[in-house]
């Protein structure tokens, strides 16, 4: 009198998926940290544009024949000074940043009003902007100019390494949450007694991957009409590649946490504990994102970086961005990548099977590999 | 027909199932009963699969029961649990849906049930917003959601009041009645006394009895007798082959060396006085209980 049949492999774990998204999204705190990170993204994106479109000028104080000379540079906000004495004092002042005066004794050689008949006076240190907009640069031939300038490339850098950090700590933690709770509400004895162990460690996964990387898209989406809507198109064109790379690691790169943060978490029975058993797992998602940071611009930390599985999500694109990667390099990277995470999920759900019914006290990871 | 043979389970160095074997019948509902500890959770855990055995094997018609057999069962367990966060409907609804239910007739079996289990009007609160009383209605309806072929319930009336418990009987007896098998655990001897057609008790890991009821009863029966007259019992002190073990004026009980005696009693008692009551003495299950775990 089978009147119902189990559901397969596929549609039991997405029913579990389904239920970790519902209840995720439903959640206020998710929601609203969401939406302030959404907030951050898109503030930086225009912040950036408006900085970079209007470079601050530089305000000067002019006397004279000096007058002339200042206005015919766009970048000074020129103030007139009756004389030398007036322009010194709003230097003193703080009014302006420097003062461009015609010099006493001019040069015969020189004709009034070019640059060599003025002198500048500035407070305590040579105004280094004024100085290079008076001067006559020589001509500047590069024989290795740098792909990208270096404050790009740490914005790029921190980009990377805050999402990826923030993405894999918030889902993760997610995730351990979720277990817990099975765990410690003791649901899990009727779940377990209905799916198979690993149909649920794979639907927490799916589900919490999927907002994950929904949350990534979105980011991406915004990132890239932010930068569009602000006229910042070059940029966009040239970061395009990465963020694709980008986005391929942390897919699987999330997998391998979410397996790690799963198979801890079920080593405890109580919410307290979650904390103290997955910061190991913290750790392996924090220690890229200070690397990257820090050795954005260091060649051998990001080649090493783009290979270990922890650490390529973000090192790999970072060396695509950089152009410093061959063509094969991802694929091998990522291929790393899929290996581990599949050894992992493996070892994961052993441990996470284990740990599930064993209430109490901390269980020993060995006891949870035993069997 | 769902039969355990021979189970052994150890957790460490500690054995807490030894040989465990007993069947619960088609239709009939079976009372399982033990002291604390004594490996009733361990049983319907391996019963479930949740918890394999280090020997010995669950049968179900006979056959070893199959991933797919399991999932027909419906199970309360002891230690119970719900998704805190989740509406009542929501979340039996989910579990109906995993054990293969469509959304649609998931959503009519766990309000159908809900209802009859006095929730009606709570089903769209969340759990935690449930008093004990009635997350421990809810935990019923999350075993009885998908219309389970087998139920095993651990401690199913713990923590209800005497009205939820008639109410969660007649939900129970209705599933019972369609020919499942059934076994529940519980520490109110009054309750397994009144709905059980079967028993088993175990203690330190080992079944100490099995059978039905009425058969333990007769088992376990003393040549015991009661007698109440309009008149004095005195004289039954001087009754060959019988001992007194109670005496109160007209009351009296007492014990037979062989049924002749106990008729010989009866028709003197008849010649004595009115008889009020003369009836063999029944041991209830609590008497059995002790006497079988001792």
């Amino acid at each position: 009198m089978t009147k119902y049949t189990t559901p397969g492999v596929i549609p039991a774990t997405w029913l579990v998926a389904d239920r970790e998204i519902r209840m995720r999204l439903r959640s206020k705190a998710f929601l609203i940290s969401t939406g302030i990170l959404m907030l951050l993204v898109l503030a930086s994106i225009v912040v950036g544009g408006l900085v970079g479109a209007n470079p601050s000028k530089t305000s000067v104080a002019a006397v004279g024949n000096a007058v002339s000379v200042a206005r015919g540079i766009p970048s000074f906000d020129v103030t007139e000074a009756d004389s030398t004495q007036a322009a010194e004092k709003l230097v003193r002042d703080g009014k302006v940043d420097a003062a461009i005066v015609p010099v006493e004794e001019v040069d015969p050689g020189f004709t009034p009003g070019a640059p060599q008949a003025v002198k500048v006076i500035a407070l305590d240190s040579p105004p280094v902007s004024v100085i290079g907009a008076l001067s006559v640069a020589p001509e500047v031939q590069l024989l290795k100019p740098a792909d990208q300038n270096a404050g790009i490339v740490y914005l790029v850098a921190v980009g990377f390494g805050l999402i990826f950090f923030v993405s894999a700590i918030t889902f993760g933690s997610t995730i351990a949450q979720s277990v817990v709770e099975e765990k410690q509400t003791r649901i899990v004895e009727i779940l377990m007694s209905t799916v198979p162990v690993r149909v649920l460690l794979a639907g927490k996964i799916v589900g919490n991957s999927v907002l994950a990387f929904g949350q990534i898209i979105v980011i991406g989406l915004l990132a890239g009409v932010g930068l569009l809507a602000t006229g910042q198109d070059i940029l966009l064109a040239d970061i395009g590649p990465s963020i694709a790379w980008f986005v391929i690691f942390f897919a699987f790169g999330f997998v391998l946490l979410a397996a790690l943060y799963a198979a801890t978490a079920a080593l405890v029975s109580r919410q307290e504990d979650v904390g103290s058993v997955t910061s190991p797992v913290m750790m392996l998602v924090m220690i890229p994102y200070f690397l990257v940071i820090f050795f954005n611009d260091n060649a051998l930390v990001l080649g090493i970086m783009s290979y270990v599985p922890f650490s390529a999500p973000v090192g790999m694109p970072m060396r695509v961005f950089l152009g410093t990667a061959q063509w094969w390099e991802p694929l091998l990277s990522l291929a790393i990548l899929l290996a581990t995470t599949a050894l992992v999920v493996g070892i994961g759900s052993r441990v996470y099977a284990n740990g599930l019914l064993r209430t109490g006290a901390r269980v020993k990871l060995k006891d949870a590999l035993a069997r | 027909m769902l039969e355990l043979h021979s189970i052994n389970r150890s957790f460490g160095d500690r054995r807490v199932l030894h040989d465990v074997s007993f069947a619960v019948a088609d239709g009939r509902m079976t009372g399982f009963v033990g002291s604390n500890g004594a490996g009733k959770t361990t049983t319907m855990r391996v019963i479930l699969g949740v918890l394999t055995p280090d020997s010995g094997e669950v049968t179900s018609d006979g056959t070893p029961i199959t991933a797919a057999q399991r999932a027909r069962i419906g199970y309360m367990p002891e230690e119970r649990g719900l998704y805190p966060k989740m509406k009542v409907r929501e979340q039996i609804v989910y579990l109906g849906r995993l054990h293969g239910m469509s959304a649609k007739q998931a959503d009519t079996s766990a309000t159908d049930l809900l209802e009859r289990l006095g929730l009606g009007e709570r089903m769209d609160d969340t759990v935690e917003s449930l008093s004990l009383g009635n997350q421990q209605r809810a935990q019923i309806a999350a075993a009885l959601v998908h219309e389970p072929e087998v139920l095993v319930l651990d401690e199913p009336f713990s923590g209800l009041d005497p009205l939820a418990v008639e109410t969660v009987l007649a939900v129970l007896k209705d599933h019972a009645s369609g020919g499942a098998p059934v076994i529940f655990s519980s520490h109110q001897l009054d309750i397994i006394e009144r709905l059980c057609d079967d028993l088993v008790v175990i203690a330190d890991g080992e079944i100490r009895a099995s059978g039905s009821r009425e058969g333990l009863r007769a088992e376990h029966a003393l040549p015991r007798y009661e007698l109440q007259l309009d008149g004095d019992t005195g004289w039954l002190r001087d009754e060959v082959g019988v001992t007194v073990v109670d005496f109160d004026g007209g009351y009296a009980v007492f014990d037979v060396d062989q049924p002749a005696t106990a008729q010989r009693v009866l028709q003197r008692a008849i010649a004595t006085a009115p008889v009020d009551r003369f009836a063999p003495v029944v041991p209830s299950l609590a008497q059995i209980f002790k006497e079988v775990i001792q």
